[in-house]
């Protein structure tokens, strides 16, 4: 609800259709977007480069690298393109008891298992 | 800096609710939140599963990741495109938002041929859905989530179909917002099947 408010005349690029009721909210603008895009795509770019780099493999980067690269993309679209950032927590708070629930449900499985064994 | 970044935007018109947010929004985000538990389960049996089979094929034996990468490029540039949809929609620009909604789904297309394609040419190598434990995890949790991509691919050809008799306006954006968060899901989705599936080697 902390996003709600009246855009000031320097921001405000949208109109509101006739007899509007409902609410205003900060959003990301078009540009904005594709900066994101971009950094997506490079990312992606380094993620898999670094598959096909064998001093990373030799130094067992390799994974740790891949993770962080994934964590900074699901972030990226969470928080963006999702507006995780912009809108209510609560639609956050649920989507990270969802996270949270199936990484409860992973380490369980893999100590069933006894993969760490 | 966020201030600079950032556009005010209408947001479709709610009726009020005791927690002064749109419940369809809350029930699409309690949704994603109950299919982050499905995935995570898929995920969890494609790992514990990993590098347990005891015939090939192995993972190595058929993966082509250049090809997947391509793949997840397209992903990615269908979230972009189904964004600036959005941005369209709640500008009051139909038009525009047809041709974003329309990209969207044609990268989605674009995706799911892909895989459909790759599924058929794994199966040529040999591995099938009952070959080994790969080939049952595998296919399973890539295939449940071609299945959303292609559910999702539905939503988008209807939100496109419903802007051409007038029940798809500015006011009805959050119905743009909705089908947008179930994109952008199934998007986090692949980032994760991406590494953990494909990048991260399995070994012999």
């Amino acid at each position: 609800m902390d996003q709600v408010e009246t855009p000031t005349p320097e921001h405000e690029v949208v109109t509101a259709p006739p007899h509007a009721a409902g609410r205003w909210a900060r959003h990301p603008s078009p540009k904005e977007y594709v900066r994101i895009a971009i950094v997506l795509a490079l990312v992606t770019a380094a993620e898999v480069a670094v598959y096909y780099i064998d001093w990373i493999h030799e130094n067992d980067l390799l994974i740790p690298l891949l993770f962080l690269f994934a964590l900074i993309k699901f972030a990226l679209v969470a928080m963006w393109f999702m507006h995780l950032r912009f809108d209510s927590r609560t639609y956050a708070r649920f989507f990270l008891i969802g996270i949270a629930g199936a990484f409860t449900l992973y380490i369980a499985v893999l100590l069933m298992f006894r993969t760490f064994a | 800096m966020e201030e600079r970044a950032a556009v005010h935007v209408y947001e479709s018109e709610h009726e009020a609710t005791s927690t002064g947010l749109p419940n369809a929004k809350l029930a699409m985000w309690l949704f994603l939140a109950s299919d982050v538990l499905l995935f995570g389960a898929l995920i969890t049996s494609y790992v514990v599963y990993r590098g347990r089979s005891v015939v090939g094929p192995y993972p190595n034996d058929v993966f082509d990741i250049p090809y997947t990468s391509v793949s997840s490029f397209v992903l990615l540039a269908s979230s972009l495109t189904m964004v600036l949809a959005l941005a369209s929609i709640q500008r009051g620009d139909l038009p525009r938002m047809r041709l974003w909604l329309l990209a969207t789904a044609l990268l989605g297309l674009t995706f799911v041929g892909g895989q459909v394609y790759e599924f058929a040419a794994f199966y040529e190598e040999g591995l099938s859905l009952t070959t080994n434990l790969f080939g049952t995890t595998f296919y399973v949790l890539t295939g449940f989530h071609g299945a959303h991509v292609a559910i999702g691919i539905l939503m988008l050809l209807s939100v496109f179909s419903l802007s051409f008799t007038g029940k798809i306006t500015q006011k009805d954006s959050m119905t743009v917002e909705l089908v947008g968060l179930y994109w952008h899901f199934v998007d986090i989705v692949w980032i994760v099947i991406f590494t953990v599936v494909y990048l991260i080697p399995t070994g012999p």
